[in-house]
């Protein structure tokens, strides 16, 4: 790990994470790390996650189950655009919206945090607003647009707030990320519509203009365990003003990793 | 989950009939509260009957009021010009509630239908007469911080969670119906929601297979003289331990009219009149919402873990009424 560290990022990378590093040299030494990271672990993980599934979907179900719908009877056919394409599925009239688009359509983007609402991972827009996906039966979206996370960027140019994710450092452990991107691009549309918030002083009065205060209420409904919020607030306050808010981080460069090597002692690492 | 077949429908009349005619089916509109509870196997219909593409979104001016479509969305209705201009009570007690993600889907009618967020509701592995009538209540010796002072019974002390319907009530609102014969009726709200009794699995007085259609409001004097408020664990996102829906008529000092609608303490939206006898024709000052508040909690009857919501009950309508006042 630590010589792929070192290495200079190159060849594993696509044509955007090239684009994207050209502009943000500071992310230089991330990508690989996470690849190789991604690359050795996640079939581990993805085995896992497959037995408790299939282990899952083989209880049985309580002796007084409902019994009103015979096998195969509760298969509902819905057809609904997702990321601009047309799709058409037969699913099982309990599937949430979130498990159709991980298990189905290979949208992995959407995650799946609480599943019960309280966490906002799953967060996707639904004809133009933000929804939470695994509250909403996937049959409820006949005939509506989906956009998920991996809608959002045109071809090779991220949405700017992506863009302005990574610029401010708002995210950690990137897992909450595609449900705050999602909530964040939806809320901008809301606050130009002059929406109001728990925060607004007076309901009457159309303000279109967001406070830092009015970002926090209103991404409220997005929990970021690791707690990137100052990161996630200036990234939407910067898409939303245009006010640049200063990097507050940068990566330690080769003077003073050796200093704090020095100090603990560590000669190499 | 439970398997279920899924029923789109087209009128309502039609969705009012599929439901009377099937015990175990529901209606699903927003699907905040349903969805999860199904998959918390606690609701189990066999049979779900989908109302969101019905035409009952609509919100307009209805003699001097406002009809409210139990379909448009919380986001659209805290929203509407007729509601932020004429009852920011409303507004602001629905802005009040859950995330913007939420609101974008949740509806009114399904708002009001909500259900306990009673710890004991929630876990199946314990009893709750409100979930398994006959088996007990897990709160009354359990863990009831977040539960009634008021209206309780021996079994049941949940507490009713929303805060759209605290405002309603400080508002007068009615909520009309659709049966499955086609007529309609119309339900007070003071009437709409009910305390536990013996039987705690029914939370409303609406009849299985009866559709929400709108909500009613009267034209309101209150205006901006109102102020919904709201304490719970957290700033946002979290539901109240107690918060109040204060109204006030306020005429050269003189209180004319009042509504002090508290949430989260009882088992429906519970109105003071207690509290209200004390503000009207009194003068608006802190002493006069001092004495309000002490009336509304006279009767109070906690339980072991929340006689904290007494006395935070006290100050809430205080500063609820101060915020009315515009003190």
């Amino acid at each position: 790990m630590n010589d792929e560290l070192d290495d200079p990022v190159s060849s594993e990378l696509t044509d955007d994470e090239t684009a994207l590093l050209n502009e943000m040299p500071e992310l230089a030494g991330l990508g690989l790390t996470r690849r190789t990271f991604l690359a050795g672990s996640l079939g581990v993980f993805a085995l896992e996650l497959l037995a408790t599934e299939e282990a899952l979907a083989a209880l049985a179900l309580p002796p007084d189950a409902a019994t009103a719908t015979k096998a195969g009877g509760n298969v509902v056919k819905v057809a609904f655009k997702v990321n601009g394409a047309a799709r058409t599925l037969e699913l099982d009239s309990r599937i949430s919206l979130l498990d159709t688009l991980r298990e189905r359509l290979e949208l992995t983007g959407s995650k799946k945090g609480c599943d019960q609402g309280q966490c906002g991972a799953c967060t996707v827009i639904v004809d133009g607003r933000r929804v939470l996906s695994c509250l909403t039966l996937a049959a409820t979206v006949e005939g509506k647009e989906v956009t998920t996370v991996e809608g959002l960027a045109k071809n090779d140019q991220l949405h700017p707030m992506q863009a302005a994710f990574i610029k401010y450092d708002a995210f950690q452990c990137g897992y909450c990320t595609p449900g705050q991107i999602c909530s964040a691009v939806a809320l901008l549309d809301e606050a130009r519509r002059g929406d109001v918030s728990h925060v607004t002083e007076d309901v009457s009065v159309t303000t279109t203009r967001l406070t830092d205060d009015q970002i926090r209420e209103r991404m409220s409904g997005n929990i970021c365990r690791c707690g990137a919020y100052p990161g996630i607030v200036a990234a939407i306050q910067e898409v939303h003003s245009g006010r640049q808010t200063q990097h507050t981080w940068h990566f330690a460069d080769e003077e003073q990793l050796a200093r704090v090597r020095k100090e603990d002692g560590i000669e190499t690492v | 989950m439970r398997p279920f077949d899924y029923v789109r429908a087209s009128d309502p009349n039609g969705a009012a009939r599929t439901v009377a005619g099937n015990p175990q089916a529901k209606f699903l509109a927003g699907g905040t509260n349903l969805v999860d509870l199904m998959k918390e196997d606690i609701e189990r219909p066999n049979q779900v009957v989908d109302v969101t593409r019905l035409a009952l979104k609509e919100i307009k001016p209805l003699r001097g009021g406002v009809s409210i479509g139990a379909l448009a969305t919380n986001t659209e209705t805290a929203n509407h010009p007729l509601i932020r201009s004429n009852y920011p009570l409303l507004t602001q007690a629905i802005v009040a509630g859950a995330s913007a993600q939420l609101r974008n889907m949740a509806t009114n009618g399904g708002n009001l239908l909500q259900r306990t967020r009673c710890q004991y509701f929630y876990d199946i592995q314990m009893p709750c007469n409100k979930r398994e009538p006959g088996s007990g209540c897990g709160a009354l010796q359990g863990i009831n911080r977040i539960h009634a002072i008021f209206g309780w019974s021996d079994k049941c002390v949940a507490t009713y969670p929303g805060d759209m319907a605290n405002a309603l009530y400080a508002l007068d609102a009615v909520v009309r119906v659709r049966r499955a014969d086609g007529q309609e009726r119309t339900i007070p709200i003071a009437d709409f929601h009910r305390l536990p009794g013996d039987t705690p699995q029914k939370d409303t007085n609406l009849e299985h297979g009866e559709l929400i259609t709108a909500i009613e409001l009267p034209k309101s004097n209150f205006g901006k003289s109102a102020y919904y408020l709201k304490v719970r664990d957290r700033a946002s996102y979290a539901f109240a331990l107690v918060a109040v829906a204060a109204a006030l008529e306020v005429d050269g000092g003189t209180i004319r009219n009042a509504r002090v609608v508290l949430g989260s303490v009882a088992h429906k939206p519970w109105r003071s009149r207690e509290a209200e006898a004390a503000l009207t024709g009194q003068r608006a000052t802190e002493a006069t919402f001092r004495a309000a508040a002490e009336a509304a909690m006279r009767d109070a009857k906690p339980l072991e873990h929340n006689a904290y919501k007494v006395e935070l009950g006290k100050r809430a309508i205080v500063r609820a009424l101060t915020r009315a006042g515009g003190l």
